[in-house]
């Protein structure tokens, strides 16, 4: 198992360039203590006048009303309940590679986990806001907690809306916690190596006095293992749960069983495009990266996306199998109306971008070739977009009497918000570039170890350190 | 901690490696020599270097399962709580207690609170937020992160006695030795 393992990674070397323990710790760590490249403040300007315009959009919302955004009835989910979606499933691979691949001992996740635990982390905030500001009075949020409250009120348990609060909080704290105990060495070996003052304070104060104790490392380890353990469920569960808000319904092309395994597979599909859309041009943006997220991790990364893709593509096929089989006169007619109603242009559109597009990653050279993969990682990211405005408005906008069909368009206010959370969203990973070890250098060094330096001997030909001193201990079994 | 004569106090020995085998060698000499009170300090979690201090735990795994059998009987109990004795609503004479529909709930209850207990217990049993500890008294402590190995034996050790803790470390080849200071 070891030896094939070994094998693997001389073909696939998972480090680029001659490391070291120190050149790992350094060339990560060092990019925060350095001056950023032009680059970065064009896009961190960029997303701070995003965030800006999502202030204000909101801002107008709260003073004036859900009113001036284009949702009406029958369509009264419209870009709220899209984008939602839209950026819980952007979120969940963040959890995938950083949860489910640790499971699977999938050594290669160890190079992007923590870049896309943090795109999960601002992702499910603009997820959050949606559904928020959708309820139509935000300052009374808190009815949806189970809080003792003058009205004697209760939340509705039994209601998928219900558990979707409980799902989305839950999953935001846990994907925080995960992601804080993960950097908690890396905020250590920051501190460590601070030139400021002011930077060996604030790290110090955040690496909560990490001292690299074997012991620490212990239970660090189990507590690590076992978040991951809890996580993976749980990313199964929010987005089986978000699909639950539809599928428990009766409107037709949503009370479907497929639905839930279909959502997840659509949530990891869309992350992963998000996790290349970013991770490329910040390839560029900061090349030290490139020692650690080689070519073959997006080569992989490439690989998921096509595999979640035919999944998705799957869920399509039965979605149009449902909807003859079910001999329901509605759902039969949803079908016709998403090939050829009037918004057959949305549901060509994301079997353009989610089933036809991504066959091109079948060719390895389009898998090494970085900027067909980006423009590809986008259109699969708008691919998904229209997945979710197909399920939302195209089921509503026709559902059962003709005398309650309508017509749904997004107003400029709707624009505006989605696009001020991209913004948000945009300026939040440069912050997070600007300010925290983009990979986990802790657990490279462990994986670099295990790989070259394991009982097994030493394997690597790209990575050797000169001095293999002591002799290989049997130390421990465990 | 009692008050030692000595001054300044002594925290410990520390000896620094520089590779995480030299280490592993080093913790299982050191636990085979008698010592009991030490600790080890590594970049990163070296598999099997627990085991070669013969240190065995499982606060942590305890922990998370506590809470998160209290967690899922906390969010259940609460719904049932809430629909049969708080307010129980009769919807066309539907069950009170209809349990399937509190499951979602009951595990994000789990899982919440094993969360918490995985990362705040971690955090206590470390004794985290203790911002001075005496081995960063050490100079070339600071590698501890980055690419050094480091043993340190403690003064609280029954065996601990400053020469022979000093030619034990000797015998182990490092590349530096130090005391800490307290």
């Amino acid at each position: 198992m070891q030896q094939t393992i070994k094998a693997e990674i001389k073909e696939f070397p998972l480090f680029e360039g001659q490391q070291t323990y120190e050149r790992i710790t350094d060339q990560i760590t060092s990019i925060p203590m350095e001056r950023h490249p032009m680059a970065w403040t064009i896009m961190f300007g960029l997303g701070l006048i995003g965030a800006f315009a999502l202030l204000m959009a909101l801002v107008y919302l709260v003073a004036v009303g859900t009113g001036i955004w284009g949702i009406n009835q029958p369509v009264a989910w419209g870009f709220a309940i899209i984008n939602f979606v839209w950026w819980i499933g952007i979120g969940h691979a963040g959890t995938l590679i950083s949860a489910i691949l640790l499971l699977l001992r999938q050594t290669w996740r160890m190079s992007i986990n923590r870049f896309a635990e943090a795109m999960t982390i601002f992702a499910v905030m603009c997820a959050g806001i949606f559904p928020l500001f959708h309820t139509g009075r935000p300052w009374v949020a808190y009815w949806l907690f189970p809080i003792p409250n003058w009205l004697a009120m209760w939340p509705q348990f039994r209601s998928p809306l219900e558990w979707d609060v409980w799902a989305v909080s839950t999953y935001f704290t846990v994907s925080v916690l995960f992601w804080y105990m993960g950097l908690i060495p890396d905020l250590a070996k920051m501190r460590d190596r601070a030139k400021s003052q002011i930077s060996r304070v604030l790290n110090g104060i955040f690496a909560l006095g990490w001292r690299n104790s074997a012991i620490h490392w212990m239970r660090w380890e189990q507590a690590y293992l076992l978040l991951a353990g809890l996580s993976t469920p749980l990313v199964l569960s929010v987005h089986s749960i978000v699909s639950l808000d539809f599928a428990i319904s009766i409107v037709p092309g949503w009370h479907v069983t497929i639905f839930p395994p279909y959502f997840v597979a659509g949530a990891i599909f869309s992350g992963f495009a998000m996790v290349l859309t970013l991770v490329i041009p910040f390839r560029i943006l900061y090349p030290k990266l490139k020692d650690y997220i080689t070519m073959n991790h997006i080569d992989w990364m490439a690989k998921v996306m096509l595999a979640t893709g035919w999944i998705v593509f799957y869920g399509y096929l039965c979605e149009m199998f449902f909807g003859w089989y079910s001999g329901n006169q509605f759902e039969q007619f949803l079908v016709v109306n998403r090939f050829f109603g009037p918004y057959w242009a949305a549901y060509w559109a994301l079997i353009f971008c989610n089933g036809i597009v991504p066959q091109l990653l079948w060719s390895p050279k389009i898998r090494q070739n970085l900027l067909v993969l980006f423009i590809i990682s986008i259109i699969v990211n708008i691919g998904m977009w229209f997945e979710r405005f197909v399920i939302v408005v195209m089921s509503l906008h026709r559902d059962f009497t003709p005398s309650a069909w309508g017509m749904y368009t997004p107003t400029i206010n709707d624009w505006w918000l989605y696009l001020g959370t991209i913004g948000f969203f945009i300026m939040m990973m440069f912050v997070f570039a600007r300010f925290i070890p983009m990979l986990a250098v802790a657990e490279l060094k462990e994986l670099w170890y295990k790989l070259y330096h394991g009982h097994n001997g030493h394997g690597g030909a790209h990575a050797h350190e000169s001095k293999p001193t002591a002799p290989v201990p049997q130390g421990g079994g465990q | 901690m009692a008050h030692a004569e000595t001054t300044p106090k002594l925290y410990g020995i520390m000896a620094e490696f520089e590779t995480p085998d030299q280490l592993l060698e080093a913790a299982r000499r050191t636990r085979e020599a008698g010592y009991r009170k030490f600790d080890c300090y590594t970049p990163f979690p070296i598999h099997g270097l627990t085991a070669a201090m013969g240190v065995k735990e499982a606060k942590v795994p305890w922990t998370v399962f506590t809470m998160g059998l209290l967690g899922a009987i906390g969010a259940f109990s609460l719904q049932a709580w809430t629909n049969l004795v708080d307010y129980p609503l009769n919807v066309a004479g539907r069950d009170l207690l209809s349990w399937p529909y509190f499951i979602p709930i009951t595990f994000e209850g789990m899982v919440l609170a094993a969360a918490f207990g995985a990362f705040f217990g971690t955090h206590i049993y470390n004794r985290m937020l203790t911002y001075y500890h005496p081995v960063f008294n050490v100079p070339q402590f600071a590698r501890a992160s980055s690419d050094r190995f480091f043993v340190c034996i403690e003064s609280q050790d029954p065996n601990f006695d400053r020469n022979k803790v000093y030619e034990f470390l000797q015998s182990l080849n490092p590349i530096s030795i130090a005391e800490v200071p307290e």
